[in-house]
């Protein structure tokens, strides 16, 4: 089990004279959940697209159960079994359940030329799914627009994971959600952990993450600040680490002053 | 604490689907994007069977006659709504209808070509333009709302100057006698189940001219092509891969291209269909009058469009059904012929258009918020 399922070696990105990425290294196992830590321009989004397959890195490899990758599109790294959720979840909320769990991969039935898609087979698999995670589809055909922010996120989850994905990207799963909505999505992902997937985890939430990683990699200007194993770190060593730690210290010195100067 | 929360929540999740369960019939049937155009619909044909009921609006010469119009409008109609749910537009639609005309009228009666290839020509002509439209859009990233109506203008321009350039005139006549033993030209110039006309007529079940033959003749070739094009695009639609990717392209196209879906080739695909549709509506009329009119098909996109909206589809894409548009243009050709037999002036025929196309936008915002609101 000492076997790394995916590993990122020296990765480094640059557009230009910018330096968007410089040596970041994660290594990964399966079961394990790796939250990537950073606040805004960190290179968090770089670094997801060059997991994605978006970007290719300039400097560096990407090794995935042994054998050096190089991902030439986003397909390649789905190929791969890189399965990435973006922020925007890449749903529809027009469309039902089913027809945006299969968008793009849509089963077929019937003869060659005149395939149609399979939606009873795929209400079926969506139902099913969505009912693993105990979000009750009763009705498959109901636009996605109806469910709330964690269940879309769910989602979105689930679809990666039925599609194959050992490694599954996750962008700020929680960003946007209340804390009963976020402590479902997080608990999905402990979930999807526990059967063998490794997990990558960005967020700029310390509170969401803490909880539910088991290695924290943090991100400053586009540096990797280390790895760090839960035993060897507190929440709020963490927190300090990214930049916001330092800034929020700053501003509550601030606000004391000007409280002072104002009383 | 968590566990108080747990069961607070489950209460609520069920109580929820007690109530989805319950209004889930009414729910989907209010959800679907063409009630709206079907009901309107509904509406027409009632309000004129009460005030044109005796007048011969709904004889058989007369049903064909709205049935004809509303078919036209409806071949383009219906691929106008594709592409609207795919997320673009084509202003182009009308524009094009002319330009196929003369790519027909001209080989055929200038060239010496038959006229089979005259047509297929013409075909090929619209798959060029569709192309040409589609790769624009696509390619620049800009709205298909400029590029196309500057292809509007451009294709009634080429057409206007290349007709006078060749014939010297803007119409093209003389094409009716090319028509007989032509290998294509009968699937867009006869019309069908004539023996049922013929045997109608001799029950005397049917109005019969003076000579004993029918008034109504068979079905137009307009009205099978509108069948067969609903049918096809609803097929589609719901059915095959290709149409989740059509509402996936217009309902998110970033989501979409994330997950796979070649949103460039679906929207390509799309505007040739346009094009296409414009061309068979161009090639019924042209063989139906025997001459090509440079002006030909003018302003015919902005009622597609209109038809496409009443028939339910959302402006922004992703949301929209063939039947509907189907409906929608079966409204505006209803009322456009129903108007003659009413003593309401046709003049106003332009104000209904209009107010149909705001109340059916309004309902369909409303719509479309219900469907995405969260619970």
């Amino acid at each position: 089990m000492s076997e790394n399922l995916i590993e990122f070696n020296n990765i480094s990105k640059f557009f230009g004279k910018v330096i968007a990425l410089k040596d970041v290294t994660m290594k990964l196992k399966k079961g394990e959940i790796m939250c990537l830590l950073g606040d805004n321009g960190a290179g968090k989004s770089t670094l997801i697209k060059t997991l994605a397959g978006v970007h290719k890195p300039d400097e560096g490899e990407i090794v995935i159960e042994g054998k050096k990758t190089v991902f030439d599109s986003p397909k390649d790294a789905l190929d791969m079994g890189i399965g990435t959720v973006y922020q925007d979840l890449a749903l529809v909320p027009l469309m039902s359940v089913t027809r945006n769990f299969f968008m793009g991969r849509e089963p077929l039935k019937g003869p060659p030329f005149l395939k149609t898609f399979d939606i009873e087979k795929a209400n079926q698999i969506a139902a099913e799914r969505m009912g693993q995670i105990g979000i009750d589809v009763r009705d498959p055909s109901q636009a996605v627009g109806t469910m709330s922010g964690g269940e879309r996120q769910c989602l979105a989850i689930s679809r990666a994971i039925y599609f194959g994905a050992k490694v599954l990207v996750l962008d700020e799963p929680t960003s946007a959600l209340g804390v009963h909505q976020a402590s479902m999505v997080l608990k999905y992902v402990v979930k999807a952990a526990s059967q063998g997937l490794a997990v990558i985890l960005i967020t700029h939430n310390v509170h969401h993450a803490y909880p539910v990683g088991n290695s924290f990699t943090v991100l400053n200007r586009g540096k990797s600040l280390g790895t760090f194993n839960k035993k060897d770190i507190s929440r709020e060593e963490l927190l300090g680490m990214m930049a916001g730690g330092e800034e929020l210290d700053k501003l509550e010195v601030e606000l004391e002053e000007m409280n002072r100067l104002n009383s | 604490m968590s566990d108080k929360a747990k069961s607070i929540a489950s209460k609520k999740t069920s109580g929820q689907d007690e109530r989805l369960k319950e209004v889930s019939k009414l729910r989907l049937l209010l959800n679907r994007p063409e009630l709206g155009a079907v009901g309107g619909a509904i509406l027409v044909f009632i309000f004129f069977g009460i005030v044109a009921g005796d007048t011969g609006m709904f004889s058989a010469y007369g049903t064909l006659n709205f049935l004809d119009v509303s078919a036209n409008l409806g071949i383009i109609a219906i691929a106008a709504a594709m592409l609207m749910i795919g997320g673009e537009f084509d202003l182009s639609i009308g524009s094009m209808i002319g330009f196929a005309g003369i790519c027909i009228a001209i080989p055929a009666i200038y060239w010496g070509w038959p006229l089979w290839i005259s047509i297929i020509f013409a075909f090929a002509m619209a798959v060029l333009v569709g192309y040409f439209n589609g790769i624009l859009v696509v390619r620049t990233g800009l709205p298909s709302f400029i590029v196309t109506l500057a292809m509007l203008f451009i294709l009634r321009g080429a057409t206007l100057a290349i007709t006078r350039l060749i014939t010297g005139r803007t119409q093209v006549p003389g094409l009716r006698v090319l028509i007989e033993n032509d290998p294509i030209a009968w699937m867009f110039a006869t019309d069908t189940f004539k023996w049922l006309f013929t045997w109608l007529g001799s029950m005397n079940l049917i109005a019969l001219r003076t000579d004993g033959t029918p008034l109504a003749t068979g079905i137009p070739p307009s009205v099978i092509w509108f069948i067969a094009a609903t049918l096809f695009a609803t097929w589609i639609l719901m059915k095959t891969r290709y149409g989740n990717w059509i509402f996936a392209s217009g309902g998110d196209k970033n989501g979409a291209t994330n997950v796979g879906v070649p949103v460039g080739r679906v929207k390509i695909s799309l505007f040739i269909g346009t094009a296409v549709a414009a061309t068979i509506f161009a090639t019924i009329q042209v063989l139906d009058a025997g001459s090509a009119d440079t002006m030909r098909g003018n302003l015919k996109e902005l009622e597609a469009i209109a038809a496409a909206v009443v028939g339910g589809c959302l402006l922004t894409g992703g949301y929209g059904s063939a039947i509907g548009a189907a409906f929608g243009a079966l409204i505006f050709g209803t009322v456009s012929m129903g108007i003659f037999y009413t003593d309401v002036d046709t003049d106003w025929f332009k104000v209904f258009l209009g107010a149909m196309m705001l109340i059916a936008v309004v309902f369909n915002n409303y719509i479309r918020k219900r469907v995405t609101e969260s619970k």
